[in-house]
């Protein structure tokens, strides 16, 4: 039987909250953490979420009946407390798979996290997770190569790979800059990149950075008889120049190339992975902005949501914050989501922060990238944190060995192989740390300066946002 | 006053991968590397080339790979047997994943001359 049209405005939950639906494999289940205005239901909050996020508009309208808007609604079917904070509430959502465009986040995102996040009865909303079905996965092409080929391409196995941040960031000609390169490659990292800021600038157009840059790779090359890259950064003004700069890093024979995926865009970032995969290029991923978006604890998106877009939408290697160094990040909520970077399964678990079980299929793996006020010191827990599927990277702490990058660069490798040839023998290298590193330091004067240097510095502030745990 | 520098001369070093920065295992480390790879549930595999190819993706193999092997005194035979073979060849260990199809683990345990 038809329905009739009765103008008006309607509770939300009227519609679109509905606790006896069991979801669908196929649809896209998202959970927000809510905190709405004061007397408002949680229900009537939670309903608002799904309406605002899919087919609701504050009034009913007579076009709605010329579709079959139960088939096309999101729906709030779950709500739970938060533990320990009185104020706030988790709305766990359903929405339809035909709500998407094949392949796009960006969409995703627009409609999960458009109007919704400005509305009045809110005060704050955070997207905690989206379980992504199966369905819409096997849409995107994810990765452009993955794990397995990128270590294939490099030539490295049974251990994280090296990297380093080119510093200054700012202000070096593309032949200085080239040099800072090679130095740090010629003494033992596998990758150096650009520093995110690096685009374009009058100090250094970027051609003359790449060329200057493929040199030292190759000279480095073929000095240590190992594979080397370097991040070259693509990320620009407008997709045409940053395919541009793509192209001209595959013609210098160079094996990665680096973007900002939140700066640049879901749809650049998909775009450059899809050029990626097609050029047999591997490609890193900065997160600029994250922190604007991730760090407050009942507003924004989580980032384990940004890292399954980053998977989906396509990057080798992501940005994870390193959990010891000066960038913010909780160990257990790390592991949730480099877990989700790397792994086929995730099951769902709250101590790690992941909302849902997460099948990924087939889809290939992401490198974890670890950077930022890290040095040899912390190497046995990067290791132990982050295993072999990893990117560690020490700018400060190989650039300012007191001989300069190249020995510092040697000092990290000597440190991560002696941490990961004790890993394999079985010693708990996290609690044995200091005899690991003491003990490689005797066959290595560069590793022995380093502990020396940094034997002070530690980072320990407490972390803004936590896992709700009891 | 002579010049005296605390800055020392880092020299480049030509290495080959995965624990190319330490110094040559002894036995006993190479018996725990084995034992790592078969505790992992990887097969050990020998591989060795002439240095001059150092850097090319294949290497020879020696023999095929030992599946299901879990008798760590023969892979040390073999790659014993290996360097005596080829003994101006570089061998090397690794442990194979077939789940993922990749090396969980690789490094040199002889270099050639």
């Amino acid at each position: 039987m038809s329905k009739k049209y009765d103008a008006g405005v309607k509770e939300y939950r009227d519609t679109y909250w509905t606790p006896d639906y069991v979801p669908l494999d196929t649809d896209l289940l998202a959970c927000f953490k809510c905190t709405g205005q004061e007397g408002v239901p949680k229900e009537e909050v939670a309903a608002a979420v799904a309406a605002e996020s899919s087919t609701g508009t504050w009034s009913t309208v007579w076009s709605e009946l010329l579709t079959d808007l139960d088939f096309y609604k999101g729906r709030a079917y779950r709500i739970e407390d938060v533990p320990g904070d009185k104020e706030s509430f988790y709305a766990f959502i359903a929405y339809p798979l035909d709500l998407f465009e094949e392949g796009s986040i960006t969409n995703v995102l627009t409609s999960l996290v458009g109007n919704v996040f400005g509305f009045k009865a809110l005060r704050h909303l955070r997207l905690e997770d989206i379980r992504f079905p199966m369905a819409f996965i096997k849409t995107c092409m994810g990765p452009p190569n993955g794990i397995v080929v990128e270590r294939d391409r490099m030539n490295k196995y049974g251990r994280p790979l090296l990297g380093c941040t080119i510093k200054p960031k700012l202000g070096l000609s593309g032949k200085n800059y080239g040099r800072v390169v090679y130095e740090c490659l010629r003494g033992g990292l596998d990758f150096t990149k650009d520093d995110e800021n690096i685009n374009s600038q009058p100090f250094q157009r970027w051609q003359n950075r790449f060329e200057f840059v493929a040199e030292a790779v190759k000279s480095a090359e073929a000095e240590t008889g190992e594979k080397k890259g370097h991040y070259l950064n693509c990320t620009a003004a407008t997709p045409e120049e940053m395919y541009e700069r793509a192209e001209f890093a595959k013609e210098l024979g160079q094996p990665i190339i680096m973007h900002d995926y939140i700066t640049g865009g879901f749809t650049a970032n998909t775009g450059l992975a899809k050029w990626c995969r097609k050029n047999g290029m591997l490609l890193h991923i900065h997160r600029a902005m994250h922190a604007v978006i991730d760090r407050h604890p009942k507003h924004g998106i989580h980032f384990r949501v940004l890292a399954k877009c980053l998977r989906l939408s396509g990057g080798d290697q992501l940005h994870t914050g390193t959990v010891v160094g000066k960038l913010e990040g909780d160990r257990q909520s790390t592991l949730g989501y480099i877990d989700q970077l790397r792994e086929s399964f995730v099951p769902e678990d709250r101590s790690r922060g992941n909302f849902f079980d997460q099948d990924w299929g087939s889809m290939g793996g992401v490198f974890a990238v670890a950077s930022g006020g890290i040095h040899v010191w912390h190497m046995p827990a990067l290791v132990a944190i982050f295993g072999d599927d990893s990117v560690l990277q020490f700018g400060g702490g190989t650039h300012g060995h007191p001989w300069g990058s190249a020995a510092g660069a040697a000092a990290n490798r000597v440190a991560l192989e002696a941490c990961v040839k004790a890993r394999n023998a079985g010693r708990e290298i996290e609690k044995e740390g200091r005899d690991i590193l003491t003990e490689a330091a005797k066959h290595s004067p560069e590793l022995a300066i380093a502990l020396e240097t940094w034997k002070e510095i530690k980072f320990e502030f407490d972390t803004v946002d936590k896992l709700d745990v009891h | 006053m002579p010049f005296k520098s605390t800055v020392g001369d880092y020299q480049t070093v030509a290495t080959l991968e995965t624990f190319g920065f330490l110094p040559p295992m002894t036995q006993d480390e190479i018996y725990d590397q084995i034992a790592y790879i078969i505790a992992q549930g990887w097969s050990p595999l020998i591989e060795h080339v002439h240095p001059s190819r150092s850097m090319a993706t294949y290497w020879s193999f020696w023999k095929l790979p030992f599946f299901g092997e879990k008798d760590l005194s023969v892979i040390v035979n073999e790659l014993e047997s290996c360097h005596r073979a080829y003994p101006d060849h570089h061998v090397r260990l690794v442990g194979y994943d077939a789940y993922t199809q990749s090396q969980g683990a690789c490094f040199v345990v002889f270099e050639g001359r």
